[in-house]
């Protein structure tokens, strides 16, 4: 069974904090719920699905569904990190086209800033496996992703400045973003003469640490119909998880490859019909080697294509995160995956600033890398239709 | 010592790996029906399902596959993942280095230090 053209997603929202002094966890999940549910024009009471990560609190689903007094039939807590929400929609839509729900709310969020993330790894109620032969060689996700950049400069000779080029067409769509963090647009050489934070990545190579949150509502087709909105269509959508397989390790490509394959496929379209990307970019890393994975560009050729502002709306051949991504704007939670749905759903019902709206989008494609690049990460590739 | 870590030496299977640690020696799973040698040691083979899976001892010889910096830590680490001769890529650490100097490729052996009473396997430059 496809979900080919079977959920339609009718409401979205992002909240504005970044820094959310005197909210609670719960209380952001409930605001985003409401919001993105008032932009469908639906209520809590509608909704039969809810689909959540690790980010909620308590139980997940069974704390915040009481909370938003939510009564789902359908109920989801799949955990991938920061692509969990791509992958909610992927689950959404198969159970919307399973008949097995018509609305589902999909929310994020997170209080990185203000407490409810204490730093460093935290205490584990069941130890992962890798801990033992892992944890006390320090990895952090900073010097996960710099390994992944240092392996890929070495086998296909991409450079620190190619990099800098992702964040500085971040820093370009950023600019017009009034809730953005970094608003200020970057030069190559401003990235490349940050301080280097773990070799071969700078500063300005990082993602911003924000709190806020989001929320996604997807629906039946007959649902969207009585809706006043704008109708984005999921057109296809795949999911993985790469992982070090006993040692065999490469980390030049990621789970992009197989989730990316399954969509397209799905989709019935090609890297070459999308017109816009949002790409998770907790690093400029993650983003050039989604790039390859997903088909935009030959492997190792990601460099190349990144350089002289290729990413940037209305100047290059394929505009991405236009909201100026987690390079700039958010990273809600330190988990992205969410916020590259909503500016999809915006380049796609127009909605994105007009300095970056691109033309006549009617097909876009959104994709997240959640964990860890280098050692285990959840992939998801959801592509949607503006009809 | 952590809670984690104390859950983590409660774990029998893994027994041995840790024994043989303290006596300066990496152990590493081999699967007697794939032959496959892999890392980290799991009593399950990942390749096969097979149960009956065996310790062997790694050489200690094995070169860089890829290496980082952590340069805002106190103190400064390296960070790597170290090819072993018997073919599985592990994380570990490169200790004793110039860390201007560190190159893919290079190559390195074994070495245990001792970290919160634990003697843990990491790499010196060959």
């Amino acid at each position: 069974m496809s979900i080919k053209g079977k959920a339609y997603i009718a409401g979205i929202y992002e909240h504005p904090t970044r820094k959310a002094e005197g909210i609670s966890l719960p209380q952001l999940h409930a605001e985003v719920a409401r919001g993105a549910l008032l932009d469908a024009g639906l209520n809590f009471r509608d909704v039969d699905a809810y689909f959540c990560a690790g980010d909620a609190p308590g139980l997940g689903a069974l704390s915040m569904a009481e909370y938003m007094g939510l009564q789902p039939r359908h109920i989801d807590n799949t955990e991938t990190g920061g692509s969990s929400y791509l992958l909610h929609v992927n689950h959404a839509a198969q159970a919307i086209a399973a008949g097995k729900c018509k609305v589902a709310l999909i929310t994020l969020a997170g209080k990185p800033r203000t407490g409810g993330a204490p730093p460093g790894r935290p205490p584990m109620a069941v130890i992962p496996p890798d801990f033992a032969f892992e944890d006390a060689y320090g990895p952090t996700v900073l010097n996960i992703y710099a390994m992944c950049a240092q392996r890929h400069m070495h086998e296909f000779g991409t450079t620190a400045e190619q990099l800098a080029w992702i964040k500085v067409a971040a820093s370009e769509h950023a600019q017009h973003n009034p809730h953005a963090m970094l608003k200020n647009v970057v030069t190559v050489d401003e990235v490349v003469n940050s301080p280097v934070v773990a070799d071969p990545l700078h500063r300005l190579d990082c993602c911003v640490v924000s709190d806020g949150g989001g929320a996604v509502v997807l629906v039946a087709p007959e649902i969207a119909a009585s809706l006043n909105r704008p109708k984005v269509r999921v057109l296809g959508a795949g999911e993985a998880i790469k992982h070090p397989r006993g040692g065999e390790v490469d980390i030049t490509f990621s789970g992009a490859v197989w989730s990316g394959a399954d969509a397209f496929a799905e989709a019935g379209v090609t890297p070459a019909d999308i017109q816009y990307v949002s790409l998770y970019d907790s690093f400029t890393i993650t983003v050039l080697m989604q790039l390859e994975d997903l088909g935009f560009c030959k492997k190792g050729q990601g460099g190349p294509f990144v350089a002289d502002g290729n990413l940037i709306s209305g100047r290059g051949s394929l505009p991405f995160n236009t909201d100026g991504g987690g390079l700039c704007n958010n990273h809600p939670g330190n988990r992205g995956g969410m916020t590259k749905i909503l500016e999809t759903v915006r380049q796609l019902r127009g909605e994105a600033h007009p300095k970056v709206q691109v033309k006549d989008c009617e097909l876009a494609l959104a994709h997240g890398t959640g964990g860890y690049l280098g050692t285990r990460h959840g992939s998801a590739t959801v592509i949607m239709e503006r009809e | 010592m952590s809670e984690n870590k104390k859950h983590v030496n409660s774990d029998s299977a893994m027994a041995p790996y840790f024994e043989a640690a303290t006596e300066g020696q990496l152990l590493l799973k081999r699967c007697a029906d794939c032959d496959k040698t892999y890392y980290y040691p799991r009593p399950i083979c990942p390749f096969c399902m097979s149960d009956d899976t065996t310790w062997v001892e790694a050489s200690g010889g094995g070169q860089i596959y890829s290496w980082s910096v952590q340069r805002r830590a106190d103190p400064v680490y390296v960070i790597a993942f170290v090819t072993l001769d018997e073919g599985p890529t592990m994380m570990t650490n490169i200790i004793d280095c110039d860390l201007d100097s560190l190159e893919i490729g290079q190559k390195v052996s074994l070495v245990f230090e001792q970290r919160e009473g634990q003697p843990v396997p990491v790499f010196r430059l060959a």
